[in-house]
């Protein structure tokens, strides 16, 4: 496949949120939703006095996971084809769409109903369905909403976050046909989109879903969901094909039990979310007479063999990280050029595909390091942790690392030091003595610095450092 | 007590101020403050930008530099952070020294000015600081304490986030800005002065913003600011 | 099991703006017949107590291939195996019992079992009713998950109408699934 996976950004991350941040209805929007979503999400987990305990289990579950992969993998295979689905294995993501395409034609099928995945998204399963002349549809209202609008995902939860209600009613106007209400009522927008896809699930032959939990011990799937799109595709069409990442797995059904308590909380900040299905193989007169599941390796286990690193399979895609993220927040989704945005795609995108690809290598510095997503996230990953790692490890700007060297060395060494520090304020006094008058600090500077002062100012090296004031008041 | 100081490379050359001031709050309150002279960067910033390596020499050099030293002070809480993830060294900030370890709230200190403060991330987040900073500032006579709106939220420094995504960057502190102007302050406080530099030199932009200063500096204050 | 647990649990469902309805069981046969007066069928899934069927004043859809057997009623012939356009139809209700209901987060657990029926029964009508005794309310997930039967069988958990949170991030309700849940809890 010559095209960039969705995965791979497109170009430098500075550039594109510079361009985003450019987009004031956009600010706005992340801005109401994110907070909306902060502190709901608040409110529900102080209600759980052992969320600490569940976050410190959850984390050492998917630990075992990640550890065990190849052995859970082969009990998960076992245990869901004994329930009646046939398994494939999919290296990366051209072979898994080269399955699915394969599995509809098979079926004859020229359209499939889909579930909001960020497997499938991830592999672009819509794009080569496409190419295959089978036509997938979106059902879950944020997507139909992006689809609509000709856009792409901005938030792995929440994909049209970044339209408020009355862009989507005049969107809806414009795409859906039969759309006249006069409403913005989310209510209303809901309906519609019910209206509007009910023909569809019942006529569907063939749908495509991905999993959040896939548990090795039974071979059950669980899909957590909201609008009942996700029951309607899991139950009305013959066939189901479900996409599945490895790291999804658990090693046994009662670890669905502290899962399924972070997962709604972490997410929407509910309680619980309106629909949970879980569902092990194929039940005879109740739902699909076929099951597929695809198990997606896609970089995973090569993230797996990097001891930092491979926390990020962890992820349950709550997308906490990303409502709490102030980069996130004034960026938006877009700026990452991936499905995965935020803290966790700026550690799992370059991970997954290499630090190498396209403009992947500029994520992991789309941080601050304020460890916010840290703080939130339910299987405690460390983010800041992995960014620096990853920065530690990618490629770097040639001048930077000469720049680095010769401080580290000047550093290195007590004298060198000293002389650097007399060196700086020597030579900035001219300029300590201009700006006194505005507080002694640098109104514009040049480049590399020029960046910083472009937004404030920046502050002159002072007139005595500490060590000679220390020097001078104490050792005299 | 005898208390080593790890000033910091970024004080010790452009905000001596802060590490004056912590040498004076201590030895007001009694104690004695040495300063390893052996002592440059903890190695944070390599760290962070990505430069393993310089940052494990700068890190072991600062461990030689204070070897021996059971107590080791530093008033910058990003610098506390790193050294306590990478090193071994019984480092404390400022607030946790006098809290925790001296038992002080009241540092005999008079700073009659209005004061909002600014909770650094590695403060909140990293050393779980809490209200310590501002139990501290609260003992202060004269000093109204003024709570910052959307006081958690990232000023977005970054260390070297700055520059390489300044325009992110600014428009972080722009609203870090807004909200510390609306509290009509006189100055804005916080406990790391790579983050005050940050802030500071976009509120130097703003009319009427508050002044910012590093808050050792008001612990080590008895009378107006000059 | 505490005494609080089956409040705590109509509480929290509440929440979600299911209609929630208490009774005593010598009272539900009457909440039933008045919940569902207005829908123009009521599904029937096999295995329902006949004791919640008799009120109905309203024709019956009687659903039959399960494997716990067809309901004997007289209110209609049992018709095997309802299809998706006859659930479809305007002002269908459906009417079930449950498994499971978990306290903490208001939640219903549907496994297939008898009362429960197929999960297209209780996803393409517009109307829910579900019927939940004090003794079926457990505290969390976790005591949910040691509760039931089969873990294997279909599972379907319920915490409120169908809804989404896609638009400006906050719970609305009416997608897909059914726009109204009536949760009677019988004490
Ligand atoms: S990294 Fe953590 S907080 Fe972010 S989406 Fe994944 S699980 Fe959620």
């Amino acid at each position: 496949m010559s095209r960039e996976l969705p995965i791979v950004a497109g170009e430098a991350f500075a550039e594109a949120a510079r361009r985003e941040l450019g987009d004031a209805q956009l600010r706005a929007n992340l801005g109401r939703a994110t907070r909306t979503i902060r502190d709901k999400r608040a409110r529900v987990v102080a209600e759980v006095p052992d969320w600490e305990a569940l976050r410190d289990r959850a984390a050492a579950v998917k630990d075992d996971v990640i550890a065990r992969l190849p052995k859970l993998l082969t009990q998960f295979e076992q245990a869901v084809t004994a329930a009646g689905a046939t398994v494939h294995h999919a290296r990366d993501a051209a072979q898994a769409n080269a399955i699915v395409t394969e599995l509809v034609r098979a079926e004859q099928a020229d359209q499939v109903v889909k579930i909001k995945s960020m497997a499938t998204q991830e592999i672009g399963l819509n794009e080569a369905l496409e190419a295959a002349g089978i036509t997938p549809i979106e059902t879950d209202l944020a997507e139909l909403i992006v689809q609509l609008a000709d856009d792409t995902p901005s938030h792995i939860l929440v994909p049209a976050i970044h339209y408020n209600r009355s862009q989507i009613r005049e969107l809806f106007a414009r795409r859906m046909p039969g759309f006249t209400a006069a409403s913005d009522e989310p209510a209303v927008l809901a309906g519609a989109a019910r209206e509007y896809l009910r023909r569809t699930f019942l006529a569907a032959k063939v749908a495509v879903c991905g999993a959040n939990f896939a548990v090795a011990e039974t071979g059950s799937l669980v899909i957590v969901e909201s609008e009942g799109n996700g029951r309607m595709c899991l139950t009305l069409p013959e066939t189901l094909i479900a996409v599945v990442g490895v790291e999804k797995l658990l090693p046994r059904f009662a670890d669905l039990g502290d899962f399924l308590r972070l997962l709604p909380r972490s997410s929407t900040g509910e309680r619980m979310n309106p629909y949970t299905s879980i569902f092990t193989g194929v039940t005879p007169g109740d739902g699909p007479r076929r099951l597929h599941v695809v198990l997606l390796d896609n970089g995973r286990t090569t993230v797996a063999q990097d001891p930092v690193g491979r926390a990020a399979l962890r992820c349950i895609r709550c997308s906490a990280c990303l409502n709490v993220c102030p980069v996130y927040e004034r960026a938006g989704g877009h700026a990452y050029g991936s499905v995965y945005p935020g803290p966790i795609g700026a550690i799992l995108s370059p991970q997954l595909t290499g630090q190498d690809a396209g403009f992947n290598r500029t994520l992991p510095y789309a941080s601050t390091l304020c460890g916010a997503c840290y703080d939130v996230c339910p299987v405690k990953i460390n983010i800041p942790e992995i960014l620096i790692h990853l920065r530690q490890t990618g490629p770097k700007p040639a001048a930077e690392r000469a720049a680095m060297a010769s401080l580290s060395w000047v550093m290195r060494d007590r004298r060198r030091w000293r002389l650097a520090l007399r060196a700086a304020r020597t030579g900035s006094a001219p300029l300590r003595a201009l700006t006194r008058r505005r507080g002694g600090t640098l109104h514009r500077a040049p480049w590399p610095l020029s960046a910083w002062t472009r937004h404030r100012d920046a502050p002159l090296p002072a007139a005595e450092t500490f060590r000679d004031w220390w020097r001078r008041t104490h050792e005299s | 007590m005898r208390i080593a100081l790890f000033v910091t490379c970024l004080n010790d050359a452009l905000f001596p101020r802060a590490g004056i001031a912590t040498v004076t709050v201590l030895e007001r309150l009694g104690h004695t403050v040495s300063f390893p002279q052996a002592q440059s960067c903890c190695g944070q910033m390599h760290a962070n930008t990505g430069y393993a390596a310089p940052a494990r020499t700068l890190e072991r050099l600062t461990e030689q530099a204070f070897a021996g030293h059971d107590v080791i002070v530093s008033p910058s809480g990003s610098c506390v952070a790193h050294l306590r993830a990478h090193t071994s060294l019984p480092v404390y900030e400022l607030s946790e020294l006098l809290i925790d370890v001296l038992g002080v709230t009241d540092v005999g200190a008079t700073f009659p000015h209005r004061v909002t403060y600014h909770p650094t991330c590695h403060g909140l987040r990293v050393l779980r600081l809490a209200d310590r900073p501002e139990t501290l500032l609260r003992a202060v006579r004269g000093l109204e304490l003024i709570d910052l709106p959307e006081a958690d939220q990232c000023c977005g420094f970054g260390g070297t986030f700055a520059l390489k995504n300044s325009d992110v960057s600014a428009a972080m502190v722009t609203d870090k800005c807004r909200n510390a102007t609306a509290t009509g302050a006189d100055y804005l406080a916080a406990a790391d002065n790579s983050c005050l530099s940050h802030i500071g030199g976009a509120l130097a932009r703003h009319p009427a913003a508050p002044t910012p200063i590093h808050y050792a500096e008001i612990l080590a204050s008895t009378g107006p600011a000059s | 099991m505490s005494p609080d647990l089956p409040l705590l649990f109509a509480e929290r469902a509440g929440d979600y703006r299911a209609g929630i309805h208490h009774c005593t069981a010598a009272e539900l046969r009457e909440v039933l017949a008045r919940l569902l007066s207005a829908a123009s069928r009521v599904v029937i899934p096999p295995g329902l107590p006949q004791e919640w069927i008799d009120g109905l004043t309203v024709p019956l859809l009687l659903d039959g291939a399960s494997p716990a057997g067809p309901a004997g009623s007289g209110a209609a012939a049992p018709i095997t195996g309802l299809t998706a356009a006859d659930l479809d139809a305007p002002g269908v209700s459906v009417l079930t019992g449950c498994a499971v209901a978990i306290a903490e987060t208001g939640t219903i657990v549907l496994d297939a079992g008898a009362g429960q029926g197929r999960r297209l029964l209780t996803l393409v009508p517009d109307h829910h009713v579900c019927v939940v005794r004090d003794a079926q309310v457990v505290a969390d997930v976790p005591d949910m998950i040691t509760a039931l039967p089969d873990p294997t069988r279909p599972l379907t958990m319920i915490s409120g109408p169908s809804a989404t949170s896609d638009i400006e991030l906050n719970r609305v309700e009416g997608v897909h699934g059914p726009r109204r849940l009536d949760i009677v809890c019988v004490h």
